[in-house]
């Protein structure tokens, strides 16, 4: 038997073609219709005011446009020195959780899987407690009279006490304590991937270790390193709670100068801008990063 | 043992100008299909060729974007997938993990609000009509694949439903399994009598299970018949090569319109004078003819030059090289009576076919 | 042969090779873990100065935890707060997560990336815009607009965690549901759900905790009466270290600790099945 005449419809009408795009279209709606409720959250708490910040940047003292509040940012060198220390924080807390952070993933990543889920317990536990009582917990170690000075000076590291927080020190630390799980975790998940015969392979080819690391492994493990890295500088650049309580108000980013902003001045405009300024530096990173890098939405888990 | 408790008649199907595009791709192109009330029907294709989309439209899964699907007298196109009545079997079985044996099989019936006690029943009669009499307790990861796949088939006809729907329900299991599997799944179809259309990219299994065999190919159907008809006089080149093995060598045509190999006449083109033709040789049918023998009214002979005879267990393959570029493949049983054996590679051989055994086939390109 | 010079890697270096990435591990995770703890021991000391170890202990900071009444209305907020936040946003994060997994529809990207906006945005705006915001409609200081603000940051979490759920689920259950006589709702709640329900309450989990640590937007939108435990906290720490605030902490180390475990041990048991 021969199949139906070629290509298309005998009779040019197409049976039941209308019903079923009808059809069609309002399942996809009622699917779409579920999401309306969070999007309804969303644009209520962060596209709505956003919205309003962006326009309130843009107000001059007499109520019409104006570039003033931006024009400000560039007369005072305040404002210069608040760009740099947060960028300064922000890139010395990376590095650091870099520098501590790709030896303990390695580390896990090396474990048998049921191990590795016990280890992992330990960046697990800072992960889920409150960042104010770790920053709290700072305060305590950090200080004139606290467990650290008392530690090295019995040891004799130093012999009077140092000033360890309420400076830029105890901001980095903090900071970084606080960062090392969300560079930990993707880092981690990126080199449970890597396959374990490209490494079996790398050592029978002759490369020993150290150059099986890092020609082999290392390069493999970048993707998930630089997405770490990534959301860590990301979340410092809007830090607020470490650099108030650890820095003493003499660490002053972004986070914390709107704040100051809106409670001895209550200038709207000017907090506005410079959370704009916030906002778009944030944006631009993640989208060059997206860019140049595969990204994956995973990594933002929590789990 | 009590046959088909379910009580349904079986319904015939319908389906007229059926077409789904994926933007310019045609997943579906105008298909019409008819499936007779009670038969066994299998869809065969290769992955991509439309016979998965064909029957989750027929389930209702996937929205076609015109055409029309009837069961029996009823126009199903517009019904969502749960008011048609259908019963259908998925590759991954689709057991629900969070309930056992009895309450999966149990599931459609008491959504129809089936009571307890008649629900047990009902469940316990189609365990035992897949062979799992009082494994209603257990929990699915207790159970080996081909448990798994029982339960799935108790799960969709349990409640009666008018068209029973397989999607390549045996493809995870082990050859010797799926083999047996396949014998059982006929059995049943015959005992419980619904209209089943099933969906395999296993030519063989399409062979072995079906009444009849409707070969999809770039979403148009190529060929529907039995599957002694489909494989003894494929419709054109991608039914001959996907069914079977074979192989194909192009015909020349006579001006008296008979049609040639080699010129030796194999066949008749009647008036049809455009086309080429095609010879299809399935390899099975060709048999080693003694040296020197002659074509005569029933035998055609080709002498060739054996290239290579490989032992496969229950039959042997030989290559039968009959010019520079021409290799016919041979195969027969390992008896011990016939038998390539006694050649060697090199040696001059003389393949048979009865002309009986001759396809010839249309707008054929060997393949 | 033993554990010390056994291979420890596929590139046959040993374990004593190795010893220097173990001690330096176990650095790190001592740095990582003890912070936390170190509050618990302190929490009990009697001393007006935080000193460790303490010298002498007590439950004097408890006492005056549990018999302050502005610690007592701030906890009971902070629990209705992220009580309500985890009902909020779970539901909500749900339905989105299904609605963006099953739908093949173009949108659904640019949804799921409006949606997990509040991961990306600063949170300091978040804080000063709905502050603005709810200056506008009245709704600083109260419940319901904290409430609000959390299940923005809470809504993201929920999603990509019951996104993973259901990407280990086959959908073709569901379908099967459908095909058998349930009606979508149906084979959602029957079939679906059930097999997903520990992403689901991992999902809840974190919510309340999203919420119930939240500090910047408590500090704009919440006050008066209803000011949670995390500002009263944040008050206490920029002006000078009162050790009350060592035994809150040992109390939310200790629920956090809980909420941890409970969800790895959901988590194994959700592998399992």
């Amino acid at each position: 038997m021969a199949r139906a005449d070629a290509g298309g419809s005998r009779s040019g009408k197409h049976l039941h073609e209308a019903a079923l795009k009808r059809q069609h279209a309002r399942e996809q709606w009622s699917v779409l219709s579920l999401v309306v409720p969070a999007m309804i959250v969303i644009v209520l708490i962060i596209l709505i005011p956003l919205s309003w910040l962006f326009y309130l940047s843009f107000l001059g003292d007499d109520g019409g446009f104006s570039l003033e509040n931006y024009h400000k940012m560039t007369q005072y060198k305040s404002y210069y020195r608040i760009f740099v220390t947060t960028f300064q924080v922000s890139i010395l807390t990376t590095l650091a959780c870099i520098a501590l952070g790709y030896p303990l993933a390695f580390f896990l990543a090396q474990l048998p899987p049921r191990w590795a889920g016990v280890f992992m317990l330990a960046v697990l536990l800072p992960f889920w407690t409150s960042l104010l009582v770790r920053t709290y917990a700072w305060l305590v170690l950090l200080q004139k009279r606290g467990i650290l000075n008392e530690f090295a000076m019995q040891v004799g590291l130093w012999e009077t006490p140092i000033k360890l927080v309420h400076n830029l020190t105890g901001t980095l630390i903090g900071m970084a304590h606080i960062m090392l799980p969300f560079l930990i975790l993707p880092l981690y998940n990126a080199m449970r991937k890597i396959d374990k015969d490209m490494m079996h392979a790398a050592a029978n080819l002759g490369a020993n270790p150290i150059n099986a690391f890092w020609r082999v492994y290392f390069p493999l493990s970048l993707p998930g390193m630089v997405a770490g890295s990534l959301i860590v500088f990301v979340l410092c650049l809007g830090f607020y709670v470490t650099p108030a309580v650890l820095g003493g108000g003499r660490v002053i980013m972004v986070s914390n100068h709107i704040t100051a902003i809106l409670e001895n001045q209550f200038d709207w405009g000017a907090a506005s801008a410079l959370g704009v300024v916030l906002l778009v530096a944030t944006t631009f990173t993640l989208y060059v990063a997206a860019r140049l890098f595969k990204f994956d939405a995973a990594l933002f888990g929590r789990d | 043992m009590t046959d088909a408790p379910q009580g349904t008649t079986a319904l015939p199907i319908q389906i007229r100008d059926l077409t789904k595009r994926y933007g310019s791709v045609h997943a579906l192109n105008s298909v019409d299909l008819d499936v007779h009330s009670g038969e066994f029907l299998t869809l065969l294709g290769p992955s991509g060729s439309g016979k998965t989309t064909l029957l989750m439209a027929i389930a209702g899964f996937s929205r076609p974007d015109s055409g029309s699907i009837r069961f029996g007298e009823d126009e199903v196109i517009l019904t969502p997938p749960h008011k048609r009545e259908v019963g259908m079997v998925f590759q991954s079985y689709a057991l629900f993990p969070h309930m056992n044996v009895a309450d999966n099989i149990g599931f459609p019936l008491k959504l129809r609000g089936i009571s307890g006690a008649e629900r047990a029943a009902r469940v316990e009669e189609a365990l035992e009509t897949v062979q799992l009499s009082g494994f209603g307790a257990r929990n699915i990861d207790q159970l080996s694949g081909g448990q798994r796949q029982r339960v799935a088939l108790a799960r969709a006809f349990v409640f009666g439903p008018r068209i029973l729907l397989m999607d390549e329900p045996l493809s995870a299991l082990d050859k010797k399994l799926r083999e047996r599997m396949q014998i059982e799944l006929k059995h049943l179809h015959r005992k419980l009598g619904v209209t089943t259309v099933y969906v395999t990219h296993d030519q063989r299994e399409a062979l072995t299970m079906s009444d009849r065999v409707a070969v999809i190919n770039d979403g148009e159907l190529i060929q529907l018949d039995t599957p002694e008809v489909i494989y003894n006089s494929p419709a054109n080149a991608f039914v001959a090569d996907f069914i079977g093995e074979s192989t194909m060598l192009p015909l020349t045509r006579d001006d008296a319109g008979a049609l040639l190999f080699r010129g030796q006449v194999v066949g008749d083109a009647g008036t049809d004078q455009g086309r080429d033709w095609t010879l299809v040789m399935r390899p099975e049918r060709l048999f080693f003819a003694d040296a020197g023998a002659e074509t005569d009214d029933q035998t055609i002979v080709l002498t060739g030059v054996l290239r290579e005879a490989v032992f496969q267990g229950e039959s042997e393959m030989a290559l039968v090289a009959i010019d520079d570029d021409t290799e016919v493949a041979v195969r027969f049983g390992t008896s011990g009576r016939a038998s390539a054996s006694g050649s060697n590679a090199g040696d001059q051989v003389s393949i048979g076919l009865d002309r009986n055994d001759v396809i010839i086939i249309p707008d054929g390109q060997a393949v | 042969m033993n554990w010390w010079s056994r291979p420890a890697a596929d590139t046959q270096i040993t374990h004593g090779n190795r010893l220097w990435l173990y001690v330096l591990s176990a650095i790190i995770m001592l740095l990582l873990v003890a912070p936390t703890l170190i509050v618990v021991p302190m929490s009990f000391s009697d001393s007006q100065y935080l000193e460790f170890p303490p010298s002498t202990w007590s439950l004097r900071w408890y006492e005056e935890y549990l018999g302050s009444a502005k610690w007592m209305r701030a906890t009971a907020t902070s629990f209705q707060v992220g009580f309500l936040t985890m009902l909020v946003a779970t539901p909500l994060g749900v339905m989105a997560a299904y609605a963006l997994f099953v739908s093949r529809h173009r949108a659904t990207r640019a949804i799921f990336l409006l949606l997990i906006t509040p991961m990306i945005v600063p949170v300091i705006l978040i804080a000063i815009g709905t502050f603005y915001a709810y200056g506008r409609v009245g709704m600083n200081n109260t419940i319901a607009g904290l409430v609000l603000a959390h299940s923005a940051l809470a809504l993201p979490i929920a999603i990509i965690v019951v996104t993973a759920g259901l990407s280990s689920y086959d959908l073709s259950q569901e379908q099967v549901a459908r095909s058998l006589g349930a009606t979508r709702t149906k084979a959602f709640f029957l079939i679906t759900l059930p097999q997903i329900r520990f992403s689901v309450i991992t999902a809840a989990l974190l919510s309340f905790l999203t919420s119930f640590d939240e500090v910047i937007i408590a500090i704009f939108v919440s006050g008066g009466a209803n000011a949670t435990l995390t500002k009263h906290m944040f008050a206490a720490l920029r002006d000078y270290i009162d050790p009350t605030i060592a035994a809150i902490s040992t109390i939310m180390v200790i629920l956090s600790s809980a909420l941890l475990l409970l969800t790895q041990f959901l988590g194994s048991k959700g592998k399992r099945n």
